[in-house]
């Protein structure tokens, strides 16, 4: 195998590692600040995808442009299910937590069936075939611009977490509830945001990625298992994790997928997942020992 | 007593309906009611009674699924053993995986995962190897008539077939709930520390919960597999029909005899009428699943029967959830 | 005629020594009274002997047997039952329910479960509340249930933590008759306790421990006269201003 295949499967496999981690950023986010495991966070990326593709073909808005319209209404919508839907079960059994997701995915994916169909679509912009020169490889433009995007983003809200007031208390809530509630933190409104925030993280890697891959009902649902596995590998609520974590599974996915048989890249990830599931879950086993 | 004969009418009304019910369409909607009913059971086992939710009990399905297809297939064994043979596959694979998660400590939204994970592993397993037909999956080859290899031409033997096995759980679970592998279950799900510290090992008892539901799962399996004839990864392994698995004991509630029944009992007459009302959508009697699950959740948190329970005041009798 | 012998146990738990070194034994038919202020060690103690802790070192013996280092439910399988500070019952079963899922320790049958559940629910007074739900039962209630689920085990040594506290005074006194009944019927018991007055009354001996050491055992008599027990309980500085 010649060094520039394999370059450029390292590098798609980075970009598209890129992409990974920002929708494991929101993920372990949500999870983070109020110990939600979100199975809905695939139909919310699914939903922002069909979102960009039609202001893509009515509104005729670039992808990356539109953007600026989907990341609002994503947060927007993201604020509101938390205080619909996730806000009542916060107090509840772990596993009606779990249920409440599950069902608001099933809702949203048979949703979008309904609404748009099962036929997969693909939009084609007028550089989805354009690639850009970086050594020996060639990059794929679309592919790095989500890359880019992705960066941007996760710098964005390191930034927001670490140095405004909000993000400060993002972190607080997330670490001590009830002392953060004391403090007169509106913790309610607290988890709303980071679950818009999450949203919005999840539909930019969504819309991001429209001009290079497909559009469909379950679309989300393929993103999401990867993004649990590399929540779980980088640990759950670990910004840096998600971050690493993301690189290494699109990197290993892109490579695995060059020697062996595309499945059993996927199997060994899985394979991963289970393991470090079992040995390393780091921290969150919730022992209940007296 | 009282019970009892409510239960015994209930069951001759079942076993009647065939005789008095020339619709297939009707059959049809009572067979997979029937049909939820029995491996909802089979998920209630490890996550009603011993607690343990697991989100990927397609896993144990698609094994029934498979094994006695593949049985018949390439072997002509009938899938009257076959089915039993995927169950024991599904029980030892349901042991590799228990011990695994329950040797670790595994549990809550970890166990679902890890339950999630090994579903997909054998789906993309599955999709990936020609001997068991790949992403096109197996088609069972119709003989026709032929009750010794569990193929019927009417199909309302079908329907009496799964209302025995439906039967059949329904009794063995009720056995079940009444024995010491049943209370330790219980006990495990309410307060494992407290279990724990009262002689009960949580690893054997969840072990022996894993390895029960995943026999009954497996029969489901591999009933299913005969009557639609035809089995793919998806429908095996996806997470979709894990989901639909644990749909009917969660809304019925879990951890109860009839929560099961109750909920396929439910959620199938809302998916034949809403299947009347739009009739070319489809996914929308899943959306309306989805509305549900997430208004159960809210308003019913221990389903339809743990509802009646508490309308129902005080535990005069057995108040086992 | 020891029943549990503990040996030079120590735990820590990070910068904090929870065990240093303690001995003691707990004779065939004795009732143990074990105090010290909060935070002595005396529940850390309890889950060391009882599998929940491991114990960095030092042994636990029952009857003659080591039993460190083994799960909870092997040790309760060999005799030894405990009860927790915070209560733990099953929920959502009824009392009777609870008790029986303890009673299955002794036998395989149901029948047989259920008929030492009814018995043991006699003989903690608690007959009458048998179809009760375990969440509807009031504090002082629920302890008896942990009570009698713990002895439906059919131990040969019970260890009570905190029976009594929270409890009206008729309770108190209560408890303390049924912890004598089961003494009669042959289980000896260590109590911990911080109802100074029952449980001087209630044991045969007192061991008093104090941040993770053991530094008093004796009759409860000669206990309560210990300078160091005083000192313990009331701290250092007002010693050193009386003296």
């Amino acid at each position: 195998m010649s060094a520039d295949v394999v370059l450029s499967s390292l590098a798609n496999g980075v970009m598209l590692g890129g992409l990974y981690a920002l929708v494991a950023l929101g993920l372990t986010l949500i999870f983070g600040v109020m110990k939600v495991i979100n199975f809905a966070h695939g139909s919310l990326m699914m939903l922002a995808m069909y979102a960009t593709f039609w202001l893509a073909t009515r509104a005729g808005l670039d992808p990356y442009l539109s953007l600026v319209v989907t990341l609002p209404v994503a947060f927007a919508f993201g604020y509101a299910i938390q205080r619909a839907v996730i806000a009542p079960v916060l107090r509840a059994p772990e596993h009606n937590q779990l249920l409440m997701t599950l069902g608001l995915a099933l809702f949203l994916d048979n949703l979008a069936l309904v609404v748009f169909r099962a036929d997969p679509r693909t939009l084609l912009v007028a550089y989805s075939q354009t690639t850009v020169p970086l050594g020996p490889v060639r990059l794929n433009l679309p592919r790095l611009l989500a890359f880019a995007g992705a960066l941007l983003i996760s710098g964005l809200l390191w930034l927001f977490l670490q140095r405004t007031t909000l993000g400060r208390a993002l972190r607080a809530s997330a670490e001590e509830r009830d002392g953060a509630a004391l403090c007169g933190i509106p913790v309610g409104r607290v988890y709303a945001v980071a679950f818009g925030v999450g949203t919005a993280c999840v539909a930019a890697a969504g819309a991001m990625a429209v001009p290079f891959f497909y559009v469909s009902p379950e679309v989300g649902n393929t993103f999401v298992i990867t993004a649990f596995v590399v929540v779980v590998l980088g640990g759950l609520g670990s910004f840096p994790g998600a971050l690493v974590g993301g690189l290494l599974v699109g990197v290993v996915e892109s490579l695995g997928g060059l020697y062996f048989h595309g499945s059993l890249a996927q199997i060994g990830i899985f394979a991963l997942f289970v393991a470090v599931l079992l040995i390393r879950p780091a921290g969150l086993l919730g022992a209940r020992h007296a | 007593m009282r019970r009892r004969a409510a239960g015994l009418g209930l069951l001759a009304a079942a076993a009647a309906v065939p005789l008095v019910v020339r619709s297939e369409y009707v059959i049809g909607t009572l067979t997979l009611m029937c049909f939820f009913a029995f491996v909802g059971q089979g998920w209630n086992i490890l996550g009603g009674y011993a607690g343990q939710f697991s989100f990927g009990h397609a896993l144990f399905f698609g094994i029934g699924a498979y094994t006695s297809s593949l049985c018949f297939l390439k072997a002509g064994l009938t899938p009257w053993v076959g089915m039993w043979l995927g169950a024991a596959a599904a029980v030892l694979v349901g042991l590799v995986t228990g011990h695994l998660s329950f040797r670790y400590g595994l549990r809550g939204a970890y166990f679902a995962l890890v339950m999630l994970a090994f579903a997909e592993i054998f789906r993309v397993a599955a999709t990936n190897w020609d001997y068991v037909g790949g992403s096109f999956g197996i088609l069972v080859p119709l003989q026709g008539h032929a009750p010794r290899l569990f193929q019927f031409g009417d199909k309302r033997y079908f329907y009496y077939v799964i209302l025995a096995m439906l039967l059949a759980v329904t009794w063995a679970v009720a056995r079940l709930e009444r024995s010491r592998l049943g209370y330790q279950m219980i006990a495990i799900r309410e307060n494992e520390a407290a279990a724990d510290a009262l002689g009960i090992n949580p690893y054997r008892v969840k072990l022996a919960a894993m390895a029960l539901s995943a026999a009954v799962t497996a029969l489901g399996g591999a009933f299913y597999a005969q009557y639609f004839s035809y089995v793919d990864p998806t429908i095996g392994f996806g997470p979709g029909n894990s989901i639909e698995i644990l749909l009917r004991p969660i809304i019925g509630g879990a951890g109860t005899l009839w929560g099961p029944l109750l909920g396929a009992v439910l959620l199938g007459l809302l998916g034949e009428s809403t299947r009347g009302l739009v009739k070319s959508y489809a996914g929308l009697h899943l959306m309306l699943y989805g509305a549900i699950l997430m208004a159960a959740v809210v308003f019913l948190p221990r389903g339809v029967m743990g509802a009646l329970r508490s309308l129902g005041g005080g535990a005069a009798e057995r108040a086992r959830a | 005629m020891t029943l549990i012998e503990v040996r030079s146990l120590s735990r820590r738990f990070g910068g904090l020594q929870a065990l240093s070194q303690v001995s003691l034994a707990l004779g065939r038919g004795e009732i143990l009274g074990l105090i010290g202020p909060n935070g002595a060690g005396k529940t850390t103690l309890f889950s060391a002997v009882t599998g929940f802790l491991r114990p960095d070192s030092g042994s636990v013996w029952l009857d003659g047997q080591e039993i460190t280092g083994l799960p909870p439910h092997a040790i309760c399988r060999r005799g030894l039952a405990r009860t927790f500070q915070l209560v733990q019952p099953f929920p959502e079963l009824t009392v009777a329910d609870n008790v029986m899922v303890g009673a299955f320790n002794r036998t395989r049958s149901a029948a047989a479960a259920r008929r030492r559940g009814l018995e043991v629910l006699a003989l903690t007074g608690l007959a009458p509340l048998a179809g009760r739900p375990a969440h509807a039962l009031s504090i002082g209630l629920r302890k008896r249930l942990e009570l009698a689920r713990a002895l439906a085990t059919g131990p040969r040594a019970l260890l009570l933590d905190e029976v009594m506290s929270g409890l009206t005074p008729t309770e108190v006194r209560e408890t303390a008759e049924v912890i004598r009944g089961i003494r009669e019927g042959g289980v000896s018991i260590i109590v911990i306790e911080h109802v100074m007055a029952a449980v001087m009354g209630l044991s045969d001996r007192i061991a008093v421990l104090h941040h993770g050491e053991l530094i008093a055992t004796g009759s409860p008599a000669e206990v309560a006269q210990d300078p160091r027990v005083i000192d313990a309980y009331l701290g250092e500085p007002l010693a050193d201003w009386s003296a």
